[in-house]
């Protein structure tokens, strides 16, 4: 009998990447910041962690199970929309938000629209805006943090991480007259000793969610990622540098061109937000131009946000706006194709 | 010279080379088969009409069938002895075509009338071309397009570049390889040949920087010939074969969408086909043989060997040890363009640079799951096209849209394929899509 063989269209050989590698090595990159989560909030922070994985994993296992499609819960997606919905909390969040979190990122943010693919917005950040939304007070609270380093004479049951330091201070300095002069007095030196506060900033020796506060240990996987490939730098680079431009120019109390670029950086979830969730393969631009808009358009929201809105940061909800406008984004910037036929 | 080096193309991808299997083998000369099968299709164009009969007897290079318009080419009896029959045969590019199979009688007779002619340069071009179009040439590279066609272009597109394809940027394969070490000086004079008929003033040759030797052999041998040839390396990417890329890489011009390499004064031919020009013109000795790379882990030998055209696949793997009990696909060409076959009986074709055999494991492919939009297809696309949204659009039979995406000017070199993660068969979905565009095109004419 004549053996049968393999027929198919070519290519007949493939390079070995699949989506559970690239989910499971984003997963891995995020790995130091984990740990630096845990050295600087407790133990506390790594059930956190662990209930918003388990509770993302488990609501894809069920709603794979009610709607008979096939059990994706092995693709490393839902993991990694767990992990980072852990990463966007606070500590001091009760055990249950991450669980509701995780179920609201997965059941609404990804599996309404279709599953892994189909979800415009990124599963994880919508998840953090519904807890936001929906619990302020307890998405807000950043106190006791053990070794969080503290700004010295500021009352740190409201207002401990440094962007919101930096924004009540900008408030109290502007309308001096309605305030003591030692409270005053107070911020004046806040804002002096934040500027001092890059090292921390840096480490992650600062109030803030759990996985965006070391700028260090988030770039170790940044980097990681970077090699393999797995993000590129258009998004990242154009979001962090239209940052650090606008801060610049218009961040500093002292008029234009007077901002502290490294403070307005490395505080807050810029760095978390700019190489791992705004990269999100499936919400972000497919076009090289597209992804430099994509992150410019970011930069722009999060400065917009962070100097006049209501908000002290505002990296999700940048990352959102703009995940929306992707298909558009994608529509705008096709492609120069070779031979020039789509030259009009 | 060092100026020149490492010119590309934007996009691309670097998969494994796997030339070293072969690329230090020298040619083997394949003994003869006792059967050859001559299809009247082994060229882009229409195809040629068989003028034997079963029962006559026949000598090599005796043309069995004759070209049937301009853009077609007669095929030759690569073997003596008798017409056994005249009817379908399996074809390595699907299903059965007409094809002459011949008997071997063992004893290669041959034609008169082939030998080489001193003062062959001194041909007029019309007598080039014809004995280019009656030797049966078209393109060796794989895509088998009829060579005097190439080489005659309208008056209204004068070439002023002619470029030698050396790039054979198809992993495993090295049959080009091969040829530009052995025998560097026929595809040279060969080039000279093509060179005086097109009245190109610049002549390239373009070679991968992998194949360092052969850029040294090339490079000597254009200096003692004293032909005015430019050697130029090329960066090592796939690919930097495909015509458009080279033409890129080399004079920095963009082939038109829908157009020709004469659109932009540029004409470009394998090593091979240079090498049958110069038999070809200077000898009138028909393409009655080419060299296949037989390689692939599935092959218990892997071999370049000089082989009759209409040699069964069979037959040549069985010179090179047979395959393997683990061999899983047969490839005719290379692993990224080449046609999987679901037959051994297929012969060698003009445009058979290889016979790749994977075995079981390599074989195999991932289930496809959905589309993350990772964009890696759209960074490699060498032509600047979304395969990604391409491969959707055929999928939910969206053609119109798949149209105003540029589909048909997909070259399918399968690059996009080779890096999707979510192992989706963009190649396969492009290529059916590119045939319904075609047919709603017709449909509107």
């Amino acid at each position: 009998m004549e053996k049968n063989f393999f027929v198919s269209s070519s290519p007949h050989i493939y390079d070995q990447e699949s989506i559970p590698k690239i989910m499971y090595s984003v997963s891995l990159a995020l790995l130091p910041a984990a740990v630096g989560a845990v050295y600087f909030f407790g133990l506390r922070a790594l059930y956190i962690i662990i209930i918003g994985i388990v509770s993302a994993i488990a609501t894809e296992g069920i709603l794979c199970k009610l709607m008979k499609k096939p059990l994706t819960i092995n693709d490393g997606s839902a993991l990694l929309t767990g992990l980072l919905l852990a990463y966007n909390v606070s500590v001091q969040v009760p055990l249950w938000m991450p669980a509701v979190g995780s179920f609201f990122a997965i059941a609404v943010g990804k599996f309404v629209f279709g599953g892994l693919g189909f979800n415009p917005m990124n599963p994880a950040l919508l998840g953090r805006a519904f807890l936001l939304a929906s619990w302020p007070t307890h998405m807000r609270n950043f106190t006791g943090v053990p070794h969080s380093g503290k700004i010295s004479g500021i009352d740190i049951i409201t207002s401990p991480t440094p962007l919101e330091v930096l924004k009540t201070a900008k408030d109290i300095l502007q309308n001096q007259s309605q305030y003591s002069i030692e409270k005053v007095n107070v911020y004046k030196q806040a804002i002096l000793e934040l500027s001092d506060s890059i090292g921390n900033l840096f480490w992650g020796n600062v109030g803030g969610c759990l996985g965006e506060t070391s700028v260090f240990l988030l770039l170790i996987g940044a980097a990681f990622l970077m090699y393999k490939r797995y993000i590129g730098w258009k998004i990242p680079f154009s979001y962090i540098g239209t940052v650090a431009l606008l801060s610049w120019v218009f961040g500093g109390k002292d008029g234009l061109f007077s901002g502290f670029v490294l403070f307005h950086i490395f505080s807050g979830g810029l760095i978390l937000g700019a190489f791992f969730m705004a990269t999100d393969m499936v919400t972000s631009p497919v076009t090289f131009r597209g992804r430099i808009f994509f992150g410019i358009g970011c930069g722009i929201i999060t400065v917009l946000i962070r100097q006049i809105g209501g908000y002290p940061e505002g990296v999700s909800y940048s990352i959102l706006l703009m995940n929306l406008l992707t298909p558009m984004l994608d529509r705008w910037t096709k492609p120069r194709v070779f031979g020039g036929a789509n030259k009009k | 010279m060092g100026l020149l080096k490492s010119k590309s193309f934007s996009g691309g991808i670097h998969p494994p080379e796997h030339k070293h299997e072969t690329e230090k083998k020298a040619i083997e000369k394949c003994p003869l088969p006792s059967m050859v099968i001559i299809p009247v299709q082994q060229h882009i164009g229409a195809p040629a009409k068989p003028v034997v009969e079963k029962g006559d007897t026949v000598l090599a290079g005796q043309p069995v069938c004759e070209s049937t318009g301009f853009v077609s080419v007669p095929s030759h009896a690569s073997i003596s002895g008798t017409v056994t029959a005249i009817e379908q045969r399996p074809h390595p590019l699907g299903p059965g075509v007409l094809s002459v199979v011949i008997e071997s009688d063992g004893e290669d007779k041959w034609v008169p009338g082939i030998g080489y002619e001193e003062n062959y340069l001194e041909l007029d071009k019309k007598e080039m071309l014809s004995r280019i179009q009656a030797a049966g040439l078209a393109g060796m590279g794989g895509a088998t397009f009829p060579t005097h066609v190439k080489l005659s272009p309208p008056p209204d597109k004068p070439i002023n570049t002619f470029i030698l394809n050396g790039v054979e940027c198809e992993p495993y394969l090295t049959s080009d390889h091969r040829l530009m070490l052995e025998d560097p000086k026929k595809i040279l004079l060969g080039m000279q040949i093509i060179l005086h008929l097109l009245g190109a003033s610049r002549a390239v040759i373009g070679i991968e920087k992998n194949k360092s030797d052969a850029i040294l052999v090339m490079q000597r041998l254009v200096a003692e010939l004293k032909l005015p040839f430019e050697v130029i390396s090329l960066k090592v990417k796939y690919p930097q074969g495909a015509e458009k890329q080279l033409i890129k890489a080399v004079t920095g011009r963009s082939v038109p969408s829908g157009g020709l390499p004469m659109d932009v004064g540029c004409v470009v031919q394998n090593v091979g086909t240079a090498a049958a020009v110069f038999d070809a013109v200077a000898s009138k000795r028909p393409l009655v043989e080419r060299i296949v790379t037989v390689t692939g882990k599935g092959m218990n030998e892997t071999k370049n060997v000089l082989t009759r055209i209409g040699t069964p696949f069979s037959f040549l793997l069985d010179y090179c040890g047979g395959i393997q009990d683990h061999a899983g696909k047969i490839i005719m060409g290379g692993p990224m363009m080449g046609l999987a076959q679901s037959s051994m009986d297929a012969p060698v074709i003009k445009g058979t640079s290889g016979l790749l055999v994977l075995d079981e494991k390599e074989s195999r492919r991932c289930a496809e799951s959905v589309c993350i939009s990772c964009a890696r297809c759209i960074d490699v696309c060498p032509m600047g096209l979304m395969p990604k949204l391409l491969g959707a659009f055929v999928k939910n039979d969206h053609i119109e849209d798949a149209k105003n995406y540029n589909i048909l000017d997909c070259i399918e070199c399968g690059s996009c394929a080779y890096v999707c993660p979510a192992h989706i068969n963009l190649v396969h979905l492009i290529k059916y899509g590119k045939m319904q565009v075609a047919k709603q095109i017709k449909k509107a004419s």
